[in-house]
């Protein structure tokens, strides 16, 4: 849906039109469709949530320590307003998933991540929580996505905390509503996981499906066993 | 001091506001007393009411990690404890019977991720021994010098965190800023600020660059004066004082059933420590005391630590002033890489290299265990090679799993917050415990 | 250490207490080993820590191995030491599989073994076993809790023997050699697409 970028004037104008009753029809449909007031409140309350991030104290393992580095007075998370760690999940806005997560910890995080209110956001630091890392084994998850929604993923074993203040600055823009979409933008183009999103008929998605069909005679219908 | 026309309100001191009393000169800690014991003989109230379990779940801002304790409660004081572990558990022993020898050092350097290099140590020194490997003296005085930044490290981390549990939240940010200089070190020589895989079955991987002496000698110069500062901050504070002074004291026998050691074994006066007797690599070249306290609680906990780290800084000095010129690693090309310019010379420098990088070495039958002196305490690694290139076991003896069994003991009896303490103190690390 | 001839006289000690304890004794890499039977396990410790001129007082580690194929398959090794006389000492208590005798399909039916039938099975059927020594170090509670989780060896005598660091639900042995190191294949762009839509 685009928006017409009219002058604010103009906008102003037709705001005292619509509340005087003299706006109708065309302009009227308009001037709801652009919600002037809300649009600019939304780009505010972002703009503040993001410069305001309550972190929730999360150390799990070895990134746990290099995000207690990153508070500290060096790498100084505070210059971009969150060095309010909260231990209560209910006070937190973001969790750093900082280590790896068993599979004994699986649900406690889980139960934590719910018990926080929206907006929320996921950091997964570190390659053990974005993708299991190292640790391909029985005893470690392949990665929080697995079971719960991640919004960055930071690699490194562990990541400097420069890294994740990196990180930190991206999600700040992804809370202001301008995500960064990083290689996607420079070079046009889309991950395997974006097939899908392909309507059905398109050659593309045929194109899928006949990759599919070739290669499946070998597995069952359900594809590996999940985790 | 006030006179009685106020003597109901809280009298305003210059350490703060302090509670009501009937005696000013009565200390605080027996009104408390007197209360408490008030409350649990009121009439009425049977004792079985009073009790509380209470879970401090893995999710918790002091714990140091994801310790979960089930604690018994009767009013604030602590009955019993139940610590369960495992919500950090990686199968890291699992995953190194999958790969060969080389490459089970990262595994191993995460287990206990504050004292990396012991961890290495412990099992390349293992595995030295399994193969009868001699190490060069300069490496020896390097892994010495990078093991006493790592003590420095551990300690530093953990009294800022306890300091930071117990409210003295400067601690945090100073020791913070020393450890920032300490993982410059380690980023120069091995490139990156925690699990560097510097060291390897034969040596150190690379020699200390130019200009890493110079870092360290500074460091070494001003560390002493930081340590003033740090003991400036907390010996004679006196809320920390009435926190940790004969708090979660365990007697030294029971320490030593328990298998306690490390600096809670030496806090309570057993001057066991594994550098002096038996010692390992050059540990013997080196002139330094081991600082062991007389009661055993939270407050010579931390008076042994900040000595270890001094004694630390002076075996540093002492490394860097004596570092032996020479090669920095084993010569055995069957176990070590070849240096990379001979490559292009010799046949055999390739072909060693080539199996070295795809197969590995291998070790012969034999299993052995070996220990270093962690910072928290004895840390060993039980190594089982069965002749092929990857380990048929690697067991790791950690200081912290053992010292977890000593915390039960020296909560049962105290208030909660004598347990926060005494958790800082007992100085766990979650990653060496679950592994 | 105790060199070897000190070696065999502390066998010798032990054995007279109770005959047919040592099986062998070793001295490698510079590291004394006693190798014993299970049953007469708490014999030779308490020999060992109670003995005047022994006094091996300390255990360093308690920790299990698992020697598939070589029989008998499992070992629980105990590291002591003296510390008056910084001496170490090891013994190694080897324990048989008793679920070795059953595999079908050649797959070990111990309970829990993916792949066996008795793989949800419950409990202590056809595990190895041996007496817990709490009693005598109260240091390897933990760990002797330690070796039950990762191999199933069960302690008799032991005071809370649950699982450690395992979920307390979890079935199976992880530390076995037949037991698979789990974990998934990596994804790369060329199997990637026989698992249709992976990122949900």
């Amino acid at each position: 849906m685009e928006i017409e970028r009219d002058s604010l004037r103009a906008r102003q104008l037709r705001a005292r039109d619509l509340l005087r009753g003299d706006l109708e029809g065309r302009d009227l449909e308009k001037y709801v469709e652009e919600s002037l007031l809300t649009t600019t409140l939304e780009n505010a309350l972002n703009w503040g949530r993001a410069n305001a991030l309550f972190p929730l104290t999360f150390g799990l393992a070895c990134c746990g320590i290099e995000m207690m580095s990153m508070v500290t007075s060096r790498y100084d998370i505070a210059r971009f307003g969150a060095e309010a760690f909260r231990a209560s999940p209910r006070q937190a806005d973001m969790i750093i998933l900082s280590g790896r997560v068993s599979i004994k910890m699986a649900p406690v995080v889980r139960r934590v991540y719910d018990q926080m209110l929206e907006p929320k956001w996921v950091i997964a630091m570190g390659a053990c929580s974005s993708s299991g890392g190292m640790f391909a084994n029985y005893a470690v998850v392949q990665g929080a996505d697995k079971f719960m929604p991640v919004d960055i993923h930071i690699p490194g074993c562990p990541p400097r905390p420069e890294a994740l203040l990196h990180g930190f600055n991206k999600l700040q823009k992804l809370v202001r509503g301008q995500p960064d979409l990083g290689w996607r933008q420079r070079y046009n183009a889309v991950g395997t996981e974006e097939w899908a999103r392909f309507e059905e008929g398109s050659p593309t998605a045929e194109a899928i499906e006949r990759a599919a069909r070739a290669v499946a005679p070998k597995h069952s219908e359900t594809g590996p066993a999940d985790a | 001091m006030a006179d009685d026309s106020r003597r109901d309100e809280p009298e305003v001191t210059e350490r703060g506001v302090s509670r009501v009393h009937e005696d000013p000169s009565a200390p605080v800690a027996d009104a408390f007393a007197e209360v408490a014991e008030e409350q649990l003989e009121a009439p009425g109230l049977e004792p079985e009411q009073e009790i509380l379990t209470l879970n401090m779940g893995p999710h918790h801002p002091a714990t140091h990690g994801v310790l979960r304790l089930v604690v018994t409660l009767q009013g604030e004081r602590v009955i019993d404890l139940k610590p369960i572990v495992g919500y950090v558990h990686t199968g890291i022993e699992k995953s190194c019977e999958d790969k060969s020898y080389w490459k089970v050092i990262p595994f191993v350097e995460r287990m206990d991720y504050l004292a990396y290099f012991f961890n290495i140590e412990a099992f390349c020194g293992c595995v030295e021994r399994l193969l009868e490997l001699e190490i060069p003296p300069r490496a020896q005085y390097l892994r010495v010098i990078h093991m006493e930044l790592n003590r420095i490290h551990s300690h530093l981390v953990g009294l800022g965190t306890t300091a930071l549990d117990l409210g003295a939240i400067s601690m945090f940010w100073y020791c913070f800023r020393e450890r920032d200089q300490i993982l410059d070190m380690f980023e120069m020589s091995g490139g990156q600020r925690m699990h560097t895989r510097y060291f390897q079955v034969g040596g150190v991987f690379e020699d200390i660059p130019v200009g890493f002496e110079q870092k360290l000698r500074q460091f070494c110069a001003v560390m002493p004066s930081r340590l003033d500062q740090y003991e400036a901050l907390l010996d004679r504070n006196e809320i920390f004082l009435r926190r940790t002074k004969d708090v979660g004291v365990v007697s030294r026998e029971r320490l030593l059933e328990l298998g306690v050691t490390g600096p809670l074994l030496r806090a309570a006066g057993e001057p066991w420590d594994l550098r002096k007797s038996p010692g390992y690599l050059s540990y013997g070249d080196f002139d330094f005391k081991i600082p062991v306290g007389t009661v055993g609680d939270g407050y010579d906990r931390y008076r042994v630590r900040i000595a270890e780290m001094r004694e630390s800084v002076r075996i540093i000095q002492q490394a860097i002033d004596g570092l032996p010129e020479g090669p920095w690693i084993a010569d055995d090309r069957k176990y070590v890489l070849p240096p990379r310019d001979e490559l292009s010379t010799s046949m055999e420098a390739l072909i060693h290299h080539f199996k070295l990088v795809t197969e590995g070495f291998r070790v012969p039958p034999g299993e052995l265990y070996y220990s270093v002196e962690g910072p928290r305490g004895e840390l060993g690694c039980f190594v089982l090679a069965d002749g092929s290139s990857k380990p048929a076991r690697v067991h790791f003896r950690d200081a912290a799993f053992v010292n977890l069994q000593a915390f039960r003991d020296m909560c049962v009896g105290g208030l909660i917050a004598d347990l926060i303490q005494n958790l800082g103190m007992l100085d766990p690390n979650l990653g060496g415990i679950d592994r | 250490m105790p060199d070897a001839p000190g070696l065999e006289l502390i066998a010798q000690g032990i054995d007279d207490g109770r005959t047919g304890t040592i099986i062998e004794t070793s001295v490698e890499h510079g590291a004394a080993t006693l190798i014993i039977d299970p049953e007469g396990v708490l014999h030779a410790l308490r020999w060992l820590r109670d003995t005047e001129g022994q006094g091996y007082r300390f255990l360093s580690s308690l920790h299990a191995a698992d020697y598939l194929p070589h029989t008998p398959r499992f070992a629980v090794h105990y590291e002591l030491l003296c510390r008056e006389r910084v001496e170490r000492i090891h013994v190694k208590a080897l324990l048989e599989d008793p679920a070795a005798g059953n595999r079908s399909n050649g797959v070990a039916q111990t309970p829990g073994t993916p792949g066996s039938e008795a793989e949800d099975a419950p409990g202590d059927a056809g595990l190895p076993s041996i007496d817990s020594c709490v009693s005598l170090f109260p240091t390897a509670e933990f760990q002797e809790r330690e070796a039950y989780d990762f191999f199933g060896i069960v302690f008799r005598g032991h005071p809370d023997l649950r699982r450690i660091l395992m979920p307390e639900d979890y079935v199976g042995w992880p530390l076995r050699r037949d037991f698979p190191i789990g974990g998934e294949p990596v994804l790369f762009t060329h199997n990637e697409i026989e698992t249709p839509r992976w990122f949900e």
